[in-house]
């Protein structure tokens, strides 16, 4: 047997403009689980469709258990023992799980075409079992959280007895504790002498699984190294290419005047007597397990769902929100927690995007001054720090990175006071990370009054005055700066523990 | 924060700028006229040309605000019904005593109320698609008509009714001034305001619109609301043409509308088009049927030269794009 079941050498892939991968090199023993890292645009995704024969390769070799291969479809790679398990799951919401694991490889009774539905669910029972998963293969595939659609795809990888599993950031959507029984997952699989290649935004996955951590940059290959014997520091050296000082730029804002404050708000079935208040220039985390509200009561916050008990004041006078424009005439301002979706309309240009919250400002009696547009647009990309050409450059060509920072315009476009920011670093890369902590506390100097929800702990730790910790739909613990710890917000966040106060 | 230079100014393109579908819209424009001459010698004669666009005019004022909803992704097949319930309330009224210019204004009222209901309901139920919706409405409305008059005409107005389909100011038809008035209104509406760019960033992303503080219901009531009115004025327009009216004027009208609009280059997945595109539009599918009209090629072969257009006009933009779709990389 062959030391390696995958080998690149050299590979090239060039779009028309563009090289996506320039020499790169990967090797994947048996058994092994192989991170692969670096930031948004430094070459993973091409990578993967290159393993995959989405996009079959320009330059280089692929070699497969010492032998040449070469991958034209993704069908070849499939039938070679590829399975690649995307980011974003893909698949049918309202078939039942048999139906999602076995979609395009039926099992079939000879002659007839007849389906086997019983043997095909026999089996989905038996895969769905050595994964540990305790739902039925009955159910419909839309009922499951986002973790248990994951263990279908990882089924359906090993329906078709899938040699190398390629995972692009399966835990971005999970909880810690959904998290933990991916490793798990992972773990078995690799056991069972399959070989994963982990793709990951999240340090402690790769120190949790990985054995070797291989770093793309710029599409280009940079290095491999033994997880063990790389410091954090070094790897993110080699992702970023430069030396990131000070990952959490917290500078001590001037605390003002009452701004926000909140009693007893609830909504029945999501959460329950939230009762906070927010200054000037303060950074209030809201933190704990997915699932816990955090985003219920933001999105209460700013006019996007009702809620049935409980006041909100504003600058000490209650404030009535029924929808998003009340909280922003208010001054309260939201950056969704779904860029894409929610925050951006991708096929049109930044500057465009900027203005949109705030279009009477460019306007005079309903008509809009397309050169006070372009100066506002230009303005507040800059002043974010959105890297890009021209304010018409399309939001849907920009990194992750980017379109958080427009999204960061926004904001500022309207006349706010409050600003409400749902995880405002997922799926953003290390160095686009620092530069949008940069524009938080950026804010909070300029006095704005800032509520931060995370569900990673180090943002929390570093960002926040103080923190507010959630659970099943109420606030477990606020801790304020000094007393921010991993451990006491996970105390907080975790079930069996007796509410704090 | 670090700055960079982020230019304000657009690059101007003369290739990019001769790839829109307009000016495709203008190439078979002429195309068509050219043909047109080739066919009739009487074809390109002021006179004629100017009494054609009379004929095919009353149904472009339902084509601007379609253009909206067709933008916002949804569409409204309710207008025809909407266009006879109206002319239809109107001749009642007035065979009633109802003084003629209150019953023009009754007519506008019910194209409104239409549209309004059309909006409400749509934003109510928003499991409900808007094509179900108007298709219910359209049931409805028609079929009050038809209870109004019973399948009979209805008609005789007074003299200077007709003047709407039939008059001139100087040389220029009425309707083609109206028309005209309308449709300079609809385009800045659409391209120059704070509404139409709401309406646009809808059309892409509803979602992302509400988020940023737009009443999207609102918005989709008022174009709803103004599809109805203009369906009002068609109504006034093709009933002073015809002289009289009946519960089954207008049928077919929806479909040549959203044909007219769908040709205009306006996406049906939303947010993308021009008015401009669906103005050119009208006169190519009049002129076109004007012409083949004139040397007598039957109605069906006209209805399937425009069902080709129409697949043309769908097909071309996905074929030149996806060529020079910039692949996005991770």
């Amino acid at each position: 047997m062959a030391e390696y079941v995958l080998e690149l050498n050299g590979i090239t892939k060039t779009f028309p403009g563009v090289k996506a991968l320039d020499n790169v090199y990967f090797k994947l023993k048996p058994g092994e689980i192989h991170a692969l890292m670096g930031e948004n645009g430094a070459g993973k995704s091409t990578f993967i469709k290159v393993i995959t024969g989405v996009h079959p390769a320009d330059e280089g070799e692929m070699i497969m258990n010492g032998e040449r291969v070469e991958f034209k479809t993704p069908n070849d790679s499939k039938r070679r023992g590829i399975a690649a398990i995307y980011q974003h799951v893909t698949n049918y919401p309202d078939l039942n799980v048999t139906e999602n694991i076995f979609m395009g490889h039926e099992k079939l009774q000879k002659g007839t075409k007849r389906i086997l539905w019983k043997e095909m669910h026999k089996e989905a029972e038996q895969l769905l079992k050595e994964l540990g998963a305790s739902f039925s293969p009955k159910t419909q595939m839309g009922a499951l959280s986002v973790a248990e659609q994951q263990i279908v795809e990882i089924a359906k990888a090993l329906s078709v007895d899938a040699k190398i599993i390629i995972m692009d950031e399966p835990t971005a959507a999970l909880t810690r504790r959904e998290s933990e029984e991916l490793y798990r997952i992972a773990e078995r699989l690799r056991d069972r002498g399959a070989s994963i290649i982990f793709i990951s935004h999240r340090f402690e996955d790769m120190y949790r699984l990985a054995t070797k951590v291989t770093v793309l940059r710029d599409s280009k290959y940079i290095g491999t190294w033994d997880v063990d014997a790389i410091s954090n520091h070094d790897l993110i050296v080699a992702m970023v290419g430069r030396d990131i000082t000070q990952l959490f730029p917290k500078t001590d804002a001037e605390i003002g005047e009452e701004l926000l404050r909140v009693e007893g708000l609830g909504k029945t079935g999501y959460f329950a007597d939230i009762s906070f208040s927010l200054r000037r220039g303060e950074i209030l985390g809201l933190t704990g397990l997915v699932g816990a509200g955090r985003t219920e009561v933001c999105q209460t916050l700013f006019g996007i769902e009702p809620y049935d008990r409980g006041t909100i004041y504003f600058k000490g006078k209650e404030a009535r929100i029924k929808k998003p424009l009340d909280a922003m005439n208010y001054g309260i301002g939201y950056l969704p927690e779904d860029r894409q979706k929610q925050g951006l309309v991708l096929e049109w240009g930044i500057g465009r995007n900027i203005t949109l919250p705030a279009l009477e400002k460019i306007a005079r009696k309903g008509s809009i001054n397309t050169a006070k547009e372009a100066e506002i647009a230009k303005r507040l990309a800059e002043k974010v720090g959105v890297k890009a050409k021209s304010i018409f450059d399309l939001a849907s060509s920009l990194s992750g990175g980017n379109q958080q920072k427009v999204v960061f315009a926004k904001l500022l476009t309207a006349d706010l006071d409050v600003i409400i920011l749902d995880e405002p670093t997922k799926g953003v890369d290390v160095g686009a990370k620092s530069a949008i902590y940069e524009i938080i506390s950026d804010l909070a100097n300029q006095g704005y009054g800032i509520i931060m929800v995370s569900s990673e702990m180090p943002e929390i730790i570093g960002m926040c005055d103080r923190v507010a910790v959630m659970r099943e739909g109420r606030i477990t613990a606020f801790l304020d700066r000094k007393s921010i710890t991993q451990e006491a917000i996970l105390k907080a966040s975790m079930a069996d523990e007796a509410p704090v106060d | 924060m670090d700055t960079r230079i982020i230019t304000n100014k657009r690059d101007f393109s003369l290739k990019g700028f001769f790839l829109q579908w307009e000016w495709m819209l203008v190439l078979i424009f002429i195309g068509v006229n050219i043909m047109n001459m080739s066919l009739s010698e009487y074809y390109w004669d002021y006179n004629n040309l100017r009494d054609a666009t009379m004929n095919f005019l009353d149904k472009a004022f339902i084509v601007l605000p379609m253009v909206f909803i067709i933008i916002l992704g949804d569409i409204d097949i309710s207008v025809a019904s909407t266009v006879a319930l109206s002319s239809v309330v109107m001749a009642d009224l007035y065979n009633m005593g109802v003084p003629m210019p209150l019953a023009v204004v009754i007519c506008l009222a019910v194209g409104t109320v239409c549209g309004f209901i059309n909006g409400l309901l749509v934003v109510k139920y928003k499991e409900l698609s808007a094509v179900i919706v108007t298709l219910a409405t359209m049931i409805i409305y028609r079929g009050i008509a038809y209870i109004l008059l019973e399948d009979q005409a209805s008609g005789s107005f007074p003299d200077w009714f007709s003047f709407l389909g039939w008059g001139y100011v100087g040389s220029i038809p009425f309707i083609l001034i109206v028309f005209a008035v309308f449709a300079i209104l609809f385009a800045f509406l659409l391209h120059k305001t704070v509404f139409g760019r709401r309406v646009y960033a809808m059309g892409n992303n509803s979602t992302a619109s509400f988020f940023s503080g737009i009443q999207v219901g609102k918005v989709k009531i008022i174009v709803f609301t103004l599809t109805g009115l203009m369906a009002g004025v068609t109504a006034l327009f093709l009933t002073s043409r015809m002289g009289s009216t009946r519960p089954n004027v207008a049928t077919g009208y929806e479909l040549d509308v959203i044909a007219m609009v769908v040709l205009g280059g306006i996406s049906t997945a939303g947010g993308k088009g021009r008015m401009i595109g669906a103005i050119l539009a009208v006169f190519l599918i009049g002129f076109l049927r004007y012409g083949l009209g004139l040397v007598n090629v039957q109605a069906q072969v006209l209805l399937i030269i425009i069902g080709l257009l129409l697949i043309f006009a769908v097909a071309v933009p996905k074929l030149k794009w996806g060529k020079n779709k910039p692949r996005k990389l991770t």
